[in-house]
């Protein structure tokens, strides 16, 4: 009994990490948001108590080199179209992903949808995020932008689906009819790169989700990362002789960002490795926060 | 048809169990409305500031007009007919919800106004006609004076105990099992279940308000 109290402590005190300094913490409508220095690391996340999630670091001395692995993950889309002229990112974060598109791609047009205004200022404020001419940030829920897109028309070569990495899980996001509206707003020949759940029930189900809205997938996974992210674009997916030849034009322009790119192809799967028979989860049917664990 | 020993037009189990019955449907369908607008209006807070709004204004309107119609020969059948007007009017919720909400969208920009014209076109007739339900069964049962406290705060219990239910029901389990039209059928059931319940109850003690050959039934 005792020594199971002890082994409890050590685990306690193991899984908290080494404490950097906190320069900024506020209540948001919709987290509690932190950001801590750490030498020259500096990091935000959300719901600082419930177990610490980064939701985007920065490297002070090398700002435009990205941290995370899921972050540099997002970026294996360009396998797919390498010259995007207009990409939309759904979750700022940090805004480590839409400034990297900036950096490539100064003149393809970027928007930028965040449902918590107090993200944006933070970005602004300590994570060197800046609007330019052709990058825009527009606070909103993502379901709501992306409808009024489909409505207006508008298309984009480049998609990056990144709101599901905070505490709770927006599940107006997880449904078919949600991809299917995402769908209308991709360009014939545009990607769509989604950062979804790797754990948990809720994998099979936004698994099943996926393949019926796009019939087929990259799944994306690095042993490294906790993370999972689904490639896919409209009609038949690319020979993976294309993505390799993609990778070893492009590697070189991302090398700066630490993107890994010539890994990458290998590590893109169209395996299914999900349990077919889960129930897909549809507008009347997304019960993504109670099939979590 | 000679009336029962009691007095009221119904008994109290009767009335308690149809007060449990429309506390647990409001909170139900307040529940889904989040999850109703969310393809059009979005999961942030202003959202849930509409929908609650709305149920607050129209229960209160409920209040109002269900006070003022207990004035007039309090009977079940009235009663009955909160039940059967609630669930029919709940039926363009689960009919009608991408028609009402698609132009309301594309009318208004602004979501948190959006959300706030859709919860009162969906939700403020059904609210409104539940809402009537709690001031009329406390006179139902309030036979004197001096209890009329007591049956307020009987009914005020049973019926907030089952929004309760409804609340912890709907958001934990539900949602997990069923779809959300189906759970709105299951409410709406249930209200028909509860104004049949009404109707046999008042025809036994022929409260039903109506006099068919000199005859109360």
């Amino acid at each position: 009994m005792k020594s199971r109290l002890f082994s409890g402590l050590l685990m306690l005190m193991l899984a908290v990490p080494a404490a950097g300094e906190v320069i900024h913490q506020e209540r948001s409508l919709y987290r509690d948001i932190t950001v801590e220095q750490n030498g020259p690391r500096r990091c935000l996340i959300f719901n600082v108590h419930r177990g610490d999630r980064n939701q985007t670091c920065i490297d002070l001395n090398e700002p435009e080199r990205l941290v995370f692995s899921y972050t540099r993950m997002s970026f294996a889309g360009l396998l797919l179209n390498s010259e995007p002229e207009s990409i939309l990112v759904a979750g700022l974060g940090g805004g480590s992903i839409p400034m990297t598109f900036s950096d490539l791609f100064p003149d393809a047009r970027i928007d930028v949808i965040e449902i918590d205004p107090a993200v944006v200022s933070v970005a602004k404020d300590f994570f060197l995020f800046e609007e330019t001419a052709n990058m825009r940030v527009y606070v909103n829920d993502a379901r709501v932008f992306i409808k009024r897109a489909g409505l207006e028309g508008r298309k984009y070569d480049y998609i990056v689906l990144d709101a599901f990495t905070g505490d709770y899980i927006p599940e107006h996001l997880l449904t078919r009819e949600f991809l299917e509206e995402v769908k209308q707003i991709l360009n014939p020949d545009g990607v769509l790169v989604a950062n979804t759940f790797s754990t948990s029930r809720l994998y099979d189900h936004e698994s099943v989700t996926y393949q019926r809205v796009w019939n087929e997938f990259y799944n994306f996974k690095l042993p490294a990362s906790g993370n999972r992210i689904i490639i896919t674009r409209i009609g038949a997916l690319p020979p993976r002789g294309d993505l390799t030849g993609a990778a070893r034009r492009l590697a070189e322009r991302v090398e700066k960002y630490g993107i890994p790119l010539l890994e990458y192809p290998a590590r893109m799967s169209t395996r299914v490795d999900w349990d077919m028979s889960r129930r897909i989860l549809t507008d009347q049917y997304s019960p993504g926060n109670l099939l979590r664990d | 048809m000679a009336k029962a020993a009691n007095n009221s037009p119904l008994a109290r189990p009767i009335v308690a169990t149809v007060a449990f019955v429309s506390g647990f449907c409001i909170m139900t369908v307040e529940m889904l409305g989040a999850r109703i607008m969310a393809p059009y209006f979005g999961g942030s807070v202003s959202v849930w500031g509409s929908i609650i709004t709305v149920f607050m204004l129209a229960l209160a309107l409920g209040y109002l007009f269900g006070g003022r119609l207990s004035m007039r020969n309090p009977n079940a059948l009235v009663f009955a007919s909160f039940y059967v007007s609630a669930a029919l009017f709940s039926l363009p919720i689960i009919l009608f919800a991408d028609a009402i909400m698609r132009p309301i969208f594309l009318a208004v920009e602004d979501a948190r106004y959006g959300s706030l014209l859709a919860s009162v076109v969906m939700f403020s007739v059904p609210t409104t006609l539940l809402g009537m339900i709690s001031p009329y069964s406390v006179r139902l049962l309030v036979e004197r004076e001096e209890h009329s406290g007591q049956m307020a705060g009987l009914l005020f219990f049973v019926s907030t105990i089952g929004s309760a239910a409804g609340t912890l029901g709907t958001s934990f389990y539900f949602v997990l099992w069923f779809e959300v039209n189906r759970i709105l059928w299951g409410a709406v059931t249930a209200l028909l279940i509860a104004a049949a319940i009404i109707l046999v109850a008042g025809y036994m003690r022929g409260s039903l308000g109506l006099r068919v050959r000199g005859h109360e039934i």
